[in-house]
Parts: structure tokens; C-alpha cells; sequence
């Protein structure tokens, strides 16, 4: 919990010096997020081909759980189109669509601004951003609730990298590589399912 | 954690699907590498994971700071986004969950 909260001060922090441009912009026209996403997966990997138990666990995944991705996309779906009965002034498609981001902030505001403007665009980024940020808050409360998939389910395409470390927290270590091939299902789904429903 | 880059749509997909394998790659590189030094203390790799994700989520907040439009309209549209972040993931948390009793009801749970 403590580390999720300082995760999300860092987050702040950041919106402040952008709000005020402490830090000029063309910090963010360079790749070093790409870089620093690159160094990140580095040590993840060798963190994970360090302790040779992941390997173990690698082999030994229950094919059951190669569901899970199905799962999340699913239950993310059926619930946003749940709420666009709610939303008077969204549609069935808009609301599956920012839904279809599944934590992936950027590529699906992209999209979205791109087919539906950027009202949507800026609903997509946020509810994405919000997604994430639940998922390294409630991680501990949702093992305990839904037990040790759902934080994997409920990080969405994020699983693979920024919430993974939240993940193997609090489901435990063995996680690990369904967390992996989740993050990576998932996150290849979003392109094709927020262009599919910015379509219909 | 996916950089921004705001080229024309088409080349924008092209340049995310390469530089997603690049980044699945230098990972797959990181296993390799962990596991030839898997006997030597890799202790300094949890504090780096962290590290990064701060910077990470830093330079998301720097993204989301610079932008006027967005930053205007945040009560609003924010409201609005984090009803639908958070029934999303009630919905895949019960999804989840469901898996979660499936998988457990055959037998001792093997992930």
C-alpha cells in the first residue's frame, strides 16, 4: 500500500510540473519513456530468469488459467456496457470502447480522439490512468475479495510490466508468468477492440 | 506505460507493434541474462523495478500536465471516467473470480 501511494505521488508530482512547466516539454518529444518502459522489462526479465522457481512454474502453468485474458475482456466489456445504460449521453459502443483500453491509457485515447474526438479521447486517457492506479491501490483488497486472479484481471494490458511488481506482492511470486501472458494478450487486444467498437 | 507518439494513425500502429515486440525482446534478453548469473546476488534489480516505475509514472503525470485541454476539463470528464474505470474493474475482478472458483472446484490450484 505504502509503495502504491508513493507511486501515485509520483504520478502527481508530475501533473504539477506539467501544470506549472517546471520541467520543459521537450523532455517528453524524446523517447525516454520508451527507454525507460526498455529498462524496466529488462529487469523484470532478469529478475524472473534470476530466480530459476519462475521458470519451474513457467512449465507447470495450468492451462485453465490461459482463460484468464478471455475473462478480463469479457467482464471489462459486459460491465461497460452495463454503465452506457446509465450514461444517457453515451453510447453503447463509446462506453465499450474506453472499457476495450483496459489500461492502456495511451494508445486507446489515441484512437479514440482519432475516431470520436477528443471529449472521448480525454474520457479514455482518464478512466485508462484510473484503471491502472486502482489496480496498484486495491491489489491486496481484491486477493482478498476475488481472490488471486483479479488483480491480474483488473490490470488489464498493464500486467506485464507496471502493475506486475504489485501483482507478485500480493498474489504471490507463482503469478508471475500468467500475470506475463495476460499483460500480453490483453495489451494486443486493445488496438483491435477500440477500433472495432469506434467503428460500429 | 506506452510512450505517446502523435504520427498519423497507420504509421503510429506500425511503430507500436514493432516497438512492442522490441520491448518483449529486451525482456526475453533480461530472462536469458538472470538466469546465466542466476548464482550471483541480483539483489539491486527490485530497487531499479522501482525506480523505473516512479520515473514512469513521472513522466505520465508530466504528459497529462501539459495538456490544457485535459486538465480544464478534469472534474467532469474525470467523474465521469472513473465510474466507468472502476465498474469495468468490478467486472473483470468477478470475472476473475469466477476463473479463480473454476479452476480451484477441479483441484488443487496450479498456476
Amino acid at each position: 500500500m505504502k509503495g502504491s501511494l508513493i507511486i501515485v505521488s509520483f504520478f502527481a508530482l508530475g501533473v504539477l510540473c506539467g501544470v506549472f512547466n517546471w520541467i520543459p516539454s521537450d523532455w517528453l518529444s524524446g523517447d525516454l519513456s520508451f527507454y525507460a518502459l526498455c529498462g524496466l522489462m529488462f529487469s523484470v526479465g532478469l529478475s524472473i530468469g534470476h530466480d530459476p522457481q519462475t521458470v519451474q512454474n513457467f512449465r507447470s502453468l495450468n492451462p485453465r488459467l490461459m482463460l484468464l485474458p478471455v475473462c478480463t475482456i469479457l467482464g471489462t466489456l459486459s460491465a461497460a456496457a452495463l454503465i452506457s445504460l446509465f450514461f444517457s449521453h453515451r453510447t453503447l459502443p463509446e462506453c465499450m470502447a474506453v472499457g476495450s483500453g483496459f489500461g492502456y491509457y495511451s494508445l486507446s485515447s489515441i484512437f479514440i480522439t482519432e475516431y470520436k474526438g477528443a471529449e472521448l479521447g480525454t474520457v479514455a486517457l482518464l478512466s485508462n490512468i484510473a484503471r491502472e492506479i486502482m489496480t496498484l491501490l486495491c491489489a491486496p483488497l481484491m486477493v482478498r475479495w476475488f481472490g488471486n486472479l483479479a488483480p491480474i484481471s483488473s490490470g488489464g494490458a498493464t500486467t506485464m510490466d507496471t502493475t506486475l511488481p504489485i501483482i507478485t506482492q500480493c498474489a504471490g511470486q507463482r503469478f508471475v508468468i500468467v500475470s506475463i501472458f495476460h499483460g500480453f494478450v490483453v495489451d494486443f487486444s486493445v488496438p483491435f477492440l477500440v477500433t472495432f467498437f469506434c467503428s460500429i | 506505460m506506452k510512450c505517446i507518439t502523435f504520427a498519423g494513425n497507420k504509421s503510429y500502429i506500425k511503430h507500436h507493434t514493432s516497438s512492442m515486440f522490441t520491448v518483449i525482446g529486451i525482456m526475453f534478453l533480461g530472462i536469458g541474462l538472470g538466469y546465466t548469473l542466476r548464482r550471483q546476488s541480483l539483489s539491486w534489480i527490485n530497487k531499479a523495478i522501482t525506480g523505473l516505475i516512479w520515473l514512469l509514472l513521472f513522466l505520465l503525470g508530466i504528459e497529462v500536465g501539459h495538456n490544457e485541454q485535459i486538465i480544464r476539463s478534469l472534474p467532469t470528464l474525470g467523474m465521469e471516467a472513473f465510474v466507468i474505470a472502476l465498474v469495468c474493474v468490478l467486472g473483470s475482478c468477478l470475472a476473475a473470480w469466477g476463473l479463480w472458483k473454476h479452476v480451484n472446484g477441479r483441484k488443487e490450484a496450479k498456476p
